[in-house]
């Protein structure tokens, strides 16, 4: 579904990815972990191209997207939630919905709109309010909504735990494995390394640009180097 | 607490004098050819110190004043009323925005010609702050440069009449697109910048073009100017004395009535009207559709948008075009009213007014925009009498109604967008 070759990618003069390679099948839960500045988010722009990779290939269900524009990348059937949530605080809950629908039509627009209040009853209560009024956690279950209103194959999630409730993040969890049966590709990247591995079929470590480990993911939770590394001893 | 107080109420009081002493105790005077300094009279400066005396009682118990003065009664009887239900406030605001318009169309025949002009300069500033509202209100892009699109305008009219014989009606579409062309033109460099470096650019952009206009002396007359602008024309009639164009007949002959000066600024103001009554509608109906949606995903944030795959260069692009247009629209009837134009029309301080019209205006907001367009140009008018005050009391206005109002006179009250659903 979707492959990154040897990606190098560059701020500047700065190299922030030394050539990662990662696969991502579909049907697939994979969870990129890594420590602050491992270049996680770098990787996630990469795809989206911004900034685009220096050197290696980016393919997206088979189709050569490295050197693609970011508006055209994110149209054909990828979908990203941005780290720190990003809804459009301004916007309506309903509103939000219908941006992250833009391209398609008013038919396909209600028809995703059902099924994300399926999937967040929570939503639809709060169908009016303004989305910068609600909770951290109803924000990311929003910017979660959002992102499928485009009806994608594959979503892209960067940090959905971030500064959230434990118990929020179990639903949010709860969701991303939801979202894989109804057969999405999905594409974690987390902090939360004991959460994002349990849930993935497979996981990667990224270590200051390189990818260190590669393994299912629960070999990597049993993994010594992991857990002292990432999941405190 | 109390010598915190003090202090303060000390410092206000200094600053008082300082600022006032300078401004209202010093006076220049021609003595023949020299210019003197002469002081202030007695009065002047018992008052300026009596004013700096009440800044410092007002600083120094400013706590108990406030205090109290939260406590009396709320002056609008209106604040406790609760909000009129969406549905029923859209028709309200649909009669009377027609009725204003209908009213607006009668107007000029009733009053004096010099309220006719003023009305017809208000109505250019409203198509102008209509236009940035789009840039800056909807977008959120700062753009301090959009005189330059209004100088395009009056400009494209005034040149395409001088070097083409060019009228009013065949030049206001190539003046409107040749701004839009414009601001396309500044949006491809400005795509990656934001906040503060696009107001420096843009900025940039606007100087450009006066001081171009301003030494391109060969084509645009640099500082003397364009004179002999014509007025628009109806089906051919011109509202002059005597006949100019070829081919033209005048409105007075035909219509068998005396000629009379007033015909041609009624006229000129009904174009501006039915002008910015278009440009308001157009935009209204542009906040509806999804480009309008786009441009406010923008200015929300700009990550998210383009994560969602709409693209920056686009929607940032449509934005300053469409502004720029509208910018176009206002020039040519410029152009038309005053019958001259110079680089000195155009300078910084018009797109500063715009830019404090539409952040008056509540930014995003429509009738806000227009609300204060036309305290803007009309509230200098008013403040003659202050004469050589005129500036202060407008500037002072200004301070305080962003200290008391900071959201504008009408604050964009978005208009939610829902599906309609067969259930």
């Amino acid at each position: 579904m979707l492959v990154l070759e040897n990606v190098h990618t560059h701020y500047g003069k700065i190299e922030a990815l030394h050539g990662v390679s990662v696969e991502v099948n579909k049907g697939e839960i994979v969870s990129l972990i890594g420590a602050n500045g491992a270049g996680k988010t770098t990787l996630l722009m990469t795809v989206c191209g911004n900034p685009q990779a220096s050197s290696g290939r980016v393919i997206l269900e088979g189709k050569d997207i490295t050197h693609d524009a970011t508006s055209n990348i994110m149209r054909s059937g990828i979908a990203i939630v941005p780290e720190g949530r990003r809804v459009f605080s301004g916007l309506t809950v309903e509103e939000n919905l219908h941006m992250g629908g833009f391209f398609n039509t008013k038919a396909e627009i209600r028809k995703s709109q059902d099924h994300v209040y399926d999937l967040f009853p929570r939503l639809k209560e709060r169908e009016n309010q303004r989305a910068g009024t609600m909770s951290g956690g109803e924000q990311q279950m929003l910017a979660i909504g959002r992102a499928l209103m485009s009806k994608p194959n594959m979503i892209i999630l960067d940090e959905p735990s971030l500064g959230l409730a434990p118990i929020i993040i179990q639903q949010i969890f709860e969701i991303i494995g939801h979202l894989r049966d109804e057969g999405i590709t999905v594409f974690l990247v987390e902090q939360n390394a004991h959460q994002a591995l349990n849930l993935a079929d497979r996981g990667y470590v990224l270590e200051t640009g390189k990818i260190r480990l590669h393994d299912t993911g629960k070999n990597l939770l049993n993994n010594p180097e992991v857990r002292e590394a990432y999941l405190g001893g | 607490m109390a010598t915190h107080n003090l202090k303060h109420a000390l410092f206000c009081a200094i600053v008082t004098v300082v600022i006032a002493y300078p401004i209202l105790g010093l006076d220049l005077v021609a003595q023949g050819t020299q210019i003197g300094l002469e002081g202030a009279t007695p009065t002047t400066i018992i008052s300026i110190f009596l004013a700096a005396g009440i800044v410092f009682l007002f600083q120094l118990f400013r706590d108990n004043i406030m205090g109290n003065l939260g406590k009396l009664p709320k002056l609008n009887p209106l604040s406790g009323r609760e909000p009129m239900p969406a549905e029923k406030r859209a028709k309200v605001e649909a009669w009377v925005l027609t009725a204003i318009i209908v009213l607006a169309l009668f107007w000029p025949f009733v009053v004096s010609r010099g309220s006719v002009d003023l009305a017809t300069l208000v109505l250019i500033y409203i198509m102008l702050a209509l236009g940035l509202n789009v840039v800056v209100g909807l977008a959120g892009l700062l753009d301090l440069g959009y005189v330059a699109f209004y100088a395009v305008g009056a400009y494209t009219f005034a040149l395409l009449y001088q070097y083409f014989g060019f009228t009013f009606w065949m030049a206001l579409p190539v003046g409107a697109l040749l701004a839009a062309t414009f601001g396309m033109v500044l949006g491809f460099p400005v795509l990656r910048l934001r906040g503060d470096y696009l107001a420096i650019v843009t900025l940039g952009f606007g100087e450009i073009i006066r001081i171009l206009l301003n030494n391109w002396t060969a084509v645009t007359g640099g500082p003397n100017g364009i004179g002999g602008i014509p007025d628009p024309t109806l089906f051919g009639m011109e509202f002059g004395r005597r006949v100019k164009g070829e081919g033209n007949t005048s409105f007075h002959e035909t219509f068998g009535i005396a000629y009379s000066g007033e015909h041609k600024v009624i006229f000129l103001y009904l174009i501006a009207l039915v002008l910015a009554v278009i440009t308001a509608l157009v935009i209204r109906r542009l906040m509806r559709m999804p480009v309008g949606r786009a441009w406010e995903a923008l200015r929300e944030d700009e990550i998210a948008a383009r994560s969602l795959g709409l693209s920056r260069t686009a929607v940032k692009l449509s934005a300053f075009t469409i502004g720029a247009f509208f910018a176009g629209f206002a020039g040519t009837v410029f152009a038309s009213k005053q019958g001259f134009i110079s680089p000195e029309s155009f300078v910084f301080l018009e797109s500063a007014i715009i830019l404090a019209i539409v952040v008056l205006g509540g930014m995003g907001s429509q009738i806000g925009v227009i609300l204060a367009a036309i305290a803007v140009t009309i509230l200098p008018e008013l403040a003659r009498e202050f004469s050589d005050f005129r500036m202060l009391v407008f500037g002072a206005a200004m301070v305080l109604m962003m200290v008391w109002r900071p959201q504008g006179l009408m604050p964009m009250r978005r208009i939610p967008i829902s599906l309609k659903r067969q259930e």
